[in-house]
């Protein structure tokens, strides 16, 4: 147990630094570049002396890495500064935002996840079968496919020849779960597809992996059947793998919201982040860029941990 | 070689086809444009099928076909470049790596695993946030991002390389670390490095359509196919070839070298996907 | 009486169905119920396959095409999956190669050793459990009651095996498979572990088949050998009669490789070469007294003089592998010092000159690893003639093919890659490509313990035949003591990173042992079928970590003299014998 918790401990450090690294990187390429923030408020028109005062007041003056601080300094307590857009405090505007994102990658998953698992497991069991290849093959295109693609396919079908959904979401105010329902079919099913696909095609290999190990062909000669083998042996072996998979694929949802909050205009932290890109706001896009980053980390140590507390050499007999 | 192309599974074949029909025509495509990719030859906009324009007319009256051959050879060179020079540098850093000091390889792996935590289509829109949208910049950001990725994967490969007893051998020797990176353990690891130049291309292709797709890609007056998607975004309603045709355009080649590299490996354990 | 096993015409193919290639061809043998046969033979004879089809049972990728496999009564080639199913474990059992992989890591022992018999309704859980233990206790484990709880890398990999037939044997089969059940363990664990299968298939009259390439072991276990090469029986017959009458030619080779080669000639004394003084070496942080954190090696010394062989001998973990690390200063030592030619040579590699590097060559023991696949052998062998002769173009040509000549392979191998040469032809070029250096020193690291008992016997021939011709000394590893034995001018026994014993060839073979020597050369099975049972009960190690830099002795506790109050209070002192033999024990080696 101990070293269990050391090693996981470790890994939040390692986590820790990473972000560090990240939040200068996004720092810099922001900020180091040409474009002068003062004088994109204020326009080209602006005189010398206001641009002055404006960049006395955003601290611009400052050097470049006593900026970084105050900035890392003021994501820490909170405060990830103003918006230059429309001059509304950055957190206030992610915040009405974030909850909207996170429920439409939690629909995601909680959709694709049994159902890859269902895909990979089975393909696995019967690998080198049709069925197999079939998947293969499925997944193999679907994990290639544009996202708008398959949302301009779904809209096509959905909303332009049945007319069954609207082609943009729209939650009004007082939603009913049918409205929920109309408004998330669209961009959770496009998710879902290229999401399934890619976690379906890692749970495979997670368990053809175990699969090949001789102590699966033990179980077979020791009298197991196929499905035995594969349920007592070779799945409680595969669990790390598959969760650290499923961690993985997950962060896939941080790239594709971006593209399907756009095309079905669904007001989530994604679309905020390109609309900021669009007007050069950069406090507002370093903010939501540190955020899919930290999403992005949380994944990745969760797949990390799970690896850990599944290895059997780490476990203890009486 | 025959006899390879031979052995190839049916999908591996097909792929193998449109990949080869894809970059002939990103070659040839500007200079057999039925008509001029940006003239406007019709008087209706988005219109469907015809004999007249194969592919229909976009949302200004031009022809499709026209500004799909045109426009092909952004989403296929840019990416080709983009992914060669990502699978090229993260190579070499990754051999130099794998036969520095451990400090030095513990460093630089570090770093990467930071930049590996950007999301691409993050750290890109954040570059084009600075420094706008323009090809070379287009083409620097994607082989930026997808070059740790390829760093990753040729050091784990370099560093099981690097633990052979041939490559002890040669250090008994007395053998440069040059000589070690590049005689010893480059030929070992140029294979699946070129399966994963593959995967880089896939990733980029989807990447630089999105972009597009966002309009923060290829500027107008260019466009690529991605860019065609997006101009042509409002005919979807009227279900428009002019959308659905660049958009599975781009599909088929991104398939398409999938399938190749799967059935190349022989095996359906890796694959190219969005991330 | 009649048959219990028997095996008709079987041929096993792999490949695709139209045109398969063939790699068990048409092999026949019977058994009598309570009789144990070997299949004897060189990777790739078909062993394991035949055996697996005793239960059904064909690797991915390989077919029982044709023939009759009847156990009792069932046909195994005619039934279904779900038959089979029913009768694996039960009626037929397995003993596979590696008990540390053919465990489940993530279920407790117990668990997977009763399982068949849950699964098939032989017993109920408790009644398997008693049962279980009963057969731990038969097996002689150690701690039979609480054993099973612990998982499979709590246990030791000789414990494993026995555990692996303790679930082989929950059902009584009637028939029980052993592949290869000892070839990865050291030899003193071999012992222990052979002696618990032979009882426990004696006590329960089990037929039993014994997959093995090592005649000596299946001297001991074998009623029947049966000899297979390339697929085809050569030879089958009675124990005795095989050891003693072989009537095939390859049966006589595989014999000869096994004994001991009495032809030993002892060199005159030569001038030293190489001198190792005083080295310790390890892993982990430099202590402040320039010791290492963990060291592996400690306090070693030896010459090696020209043209003489010099043998270190241990199991694993006696840091015989670091020394030749040391040696060739990929693991600099922490302290001590070294003398090439009289000059000192520099712990790490970094630090020496071409020559110095030039002068010491290693040959590793895996010629598939040590041999880069992307390389023509032509390459392979004249890199070493450019980087320290200089020798470019049609020089370095002709010297790759004399060096192919030297090691007796066609020089039109030069420009092939070596991924299809066969085991035997790799570790040829592995030493060629030593020697195109022209050393002082060739390291050789198991260079023989990868290969095929012919063939190892054949490179071992080569290697004196060179050492003669060439003049080169040699430090020849090895875990394997009768090769050293037979071999080496000097030798030296490591156990635990320490010098436990070295003496001159002669010397060394007249005897007597340090303890530890003495339990490693009485483990190696004989051509003698009564070998084993001549073999006392050892007492299984009990698993007390020793600290590698303890003074005293580390061989006390499994040692059969050793002796209270000095052993377990006082470090052993160094006896010298006659002949320059030394001994570090306690016991008085004179008398």
């Amino acid at each position: 147990m101990k070293v269990i918790l050391r090693l996981i401990a470790q890994r939040i450090g390692v986590s820790l630094i990473t972000l560090l690294i990240v939040s200068a990187v996004v720092f810099f390429i922001a900020n180091l570049l040409p474009g002068d923030a003062a004088q994109e408020m204020l326009g080209q028109s602006a005189t010398p002396e206001a641009v002055a005062e404006l960049r006395e007041a955003y601290g611009l003056n400052d050097p470049p890495p006593v900026r970084y601080a105050k900035w890392l300094g003021g994501l820490l307590t909170g405060d990830a500064g103003v918006s230059l857009a429309n001059d509304r405090p950055v957190d206030a505007l992610i915040g009405e935002r974030l909850s909207k994102s996170l429920l439409l990658a939690g629909f995601t998953a909680v959709l694709a996840v049994p159902f890859a698992m269902v895909l990979g497991i089975v393909s696995a069991m019967y690998s080198g079968s049709r069925i197999d290849k079939a998947v293969n093959i499925f997944t193999l295109s679907m994990v290639a496919v544009p996202e708008f693609l398959l949302a301009t396919i779904l809209v096509l079908i959905f909303a332009v020849e049945l007319n069954w959904l609207p082609s943009l979401s729209y939650i009004p105010r007082d939603a009913t779960a049918y409205d929920y329902f109309r408004a998330f079919a669209m961009p959770v099913v496009t998710l879902c597809i290229v999401l399934s696909a890619q976690m379906a095609r890692l749970t495979r290999a997670a368990v053809v992996e175990q699969l090949s190990q001789p102590y699966v062909e033990m179980a077979l000669l020791k009298g197991a059947t196929l499905s035995r083998a594969v349920l007592r042996h070779a799945l409680p072996n595969a669990v790390g793998p598959i969760v650290n998979a499923i961690a993985l694929s997950l962060s896939y949802l941080l790239g594709g919201v971006v593209i399907v909050e756009v095309i079905f205009n669904y007001p989530g932290v994604a679309s905020l982040m390109v609309d900021a890109v669009t007007n050069r706001d950069m406090p507002l896009l370093q903010a939501c860029a540190m955020l899919f980053c930290v999403g992005y980390l949380i994944l990745v140590l969760i797949a990390d941990i799970s690896a850990i507390v599944a290895n059997p050499k780490l476990r203890k007999g009486g | 070689m025959r006899s390879q192309l031979s052995a190839l599974p049916v999908s591996g074949k097909i792929g193998l086809s449109l990949v080869v029909f894809w970059v002939v025509l990103a070659i040839i495509g500007p200079f057999i444009t039925p008509y001029s990719a940006s003239e406007l030859v019709a008087y209706d906009v988005f219109e469907s099928f015809s004999g007249k324009y194969w592919l229909g007319t976009d949302y200004l009256g031009r022809d499709v076909l026209s500004r799909l051959l045109d426009g092909a050879r952004f989403t296929i060179f840019i990416p080709l470049a983009a992914a060669g020079l990502a699978c090229a540098t993260g190579t070499f850093i990754a051999l130099f790596a794998a036969v520095s000091h451990r400090r030095t390889d513990e460093t630089i792996s570090r770093f990467m695993d930071a930049l590996i935590s950007i999301p691409s289509k993050i750290f890109a829109l954040v570059m084009i946030a600075a420094f706008g949208s323009s090809v070379p910049i287009l083409l620097t950001i994607t082989a930026i991002s997808y070059m740790p990725g390829s760093f990753r994967l040729a050091r784990s490969l370099a560093v099981n390389v690097a633990n052979m007893d041939f490559v002890t051998v040669a250090r008994t020797r007395g053998e440069s670390r040059a000589y070690l990176a590049v005689k010893e353990i480059l030929p070992n690891i140029v294979h699946p490095m070129l399966a994963d130049f593959g995967l880089r291309f896939v990733f980029v292709v989807l990447l630089l359509s999105s972009l597009s797709f966002l309009g923060l890609g290829v500027q107008p007056p260019q466009a690529d196919l991605g860019s065609l998607v997006r101009e042509n975004i409002s005919g979807l309603a009227e279900g428009a070839p002019a959308v659905i045709i660049p958009a599975i355009a781009i599909a088929t080649i991104t398939i398409a070298v999938n399938l190749l590299i799967d059935s190349l490996r022989g095996g359906a354990t890796y694959s190219a996907g969005s991330k | 009486m009649t048959n219990h096993v028997e095996v008709n015409q079987l041929r096993v193919d792999v490949g695709p169905l139209e045109s398969p290639k063939t790699i068990v061809h048409d092999v026949s043998f019977t058994l009598k119920r309570g009789e144990v046969l070997a299949l004897i033979g060189e990777s790739g004879s078909g062993k394991t396959t035949i055996a697996l089809s005793l239960l059904g049972y064909a690797r991915p990728g390989c077919r029982l095409s044709s023939g009759a496999v009847n156990v009792g009564n069932d046909n195994m080639l005619a039934l279904n999956e779900k038959q089979l199913a029913d009768l694996r474990g039960r009626k037929v059992a397995y003993v596979a190669q590696s008990a540390a992989a053919a465990f489940n890591p993530s279920r407790r022992i117990m668990d997977q050793v009763i399982e068949s018999a849950l699964m098939h309704g032989v017993l109920n859980r408790e009644q398997a459990k008693v049962k279980a233990v009963d057969l731990f206790k038969q097996l002689a484990l150690p701690e039979p009651d609480t054993i099973g709880a612990r998982y499979p890398h709590e246990v030791s990999g000789g414990q494993l095996q026995r555990l692996m037939a303790a679930m082989a044997l929950i059902c009584e089969p009637e028939l029980v498979i052993f592949d290869e059940p000892t070839t990865a363990l050291d030899v003193t664990t071999q012992v222990e572990v052979l002696k618990a299968f032979k009882a426990a298939v004696k006590a329960y009259n089990t037929t039993a088949v014994y997959v093995s390439h090592d005649l000596a072991v299946v001297a001991q276990m074998a009623d029947r050998i049966l000899v297979l090469q390339h697929g085809k029986v050569m030879e089958n017959n009675v124990t005795s009669q095989i050891l003693n009458h072989a009537e095939h030619t390859y049966t006589r080779q595989l014999l000869s490789a096994v004994q001991d080669s009495d032809a030993f000639q002892d060199n005159p004394k030569h001038d030293t070469v190489l001198e190792v003084a005083n080295i310790e070496a390890g892993y982990g942080k430099i202590l402040r007294d320039g010791s290492v954190e963990i060291p592996v090696l400690s306090d070693i010394s030896l010459k090696v003089r020209q043209g003489q062989t010099v043998g270190i001998i241990g199991e694993s973990g006696s840091g015989k592998s670091t020394f030749a690390r040391v040696i060739a200063g990929l693991l600099p030592a922490a302290k001590g010092y070294m003398l090439l030619n009289g000059k000192e040579l520099k712990p790490a590699i970094d630090e020496r000159s071409k020559a110095e590097c030039q002068h010491i060559q290693m040959v590793f023991q895996n010629a598939d690893t040590a041999l880069n696949p992307a390389h023509k052998v032509g390459d392979i062998l004249g890199r070493p003639l450019t980087f320290f002769h200089g020798l470019t173009g049609r020089a370095r040509a002709e010297r790759v093919a004399e060096l192919l000549e030297l090691v007796k392979l066609p020089a039109d191998l030069a420009h092939r890659k070596c991924g299809a040469l066969s085991g035997g032809q790799k570790q040829r070029i592995n030493l060629a490509r030593a020697l195109a250096a022209e050393p002082t020193v060739i390291l050789c690291d198991e260079v023989t313990s990868a290969l095929d008992t012919v063939v190892a016997a054949a490179i071992l021939d080569l290697l004196e035949e060179l050492q003669q011709k060439l003049n080169i000394a040699i430090v020849f590893i090895s875990h394997d003591i009768s090769t050293v034995k037979s071999l080496c001018d000097e030798v030296v026994v490591l156990y635990k990173g320490k010098k436990v014993e070295h003496a001159s060839g002669k010397a060394f073979r007249a005897g007597p042992y340090h303890p530890y020597t003495e339990l490693l050369v009485s483990s190696v099975p004989t051509l003698d079928p009564l070998w084993l049972d001549t073999k006392p009960d050892g007492h299984e190690q009990t698993a007390v970590r020793i600290a590698q830099n303890d003074a005293l002795c580390r061989f006390r506790n499994r040692c059969s003299v050793s002796i209270q109050g000095q052993c377990d209070s006082l470090p052993p002192p160094e006896h010298k014998l006659p002949e320059g033999k030394r001994i570090l024990c306690h016991k008085d080696m004179a008398l």
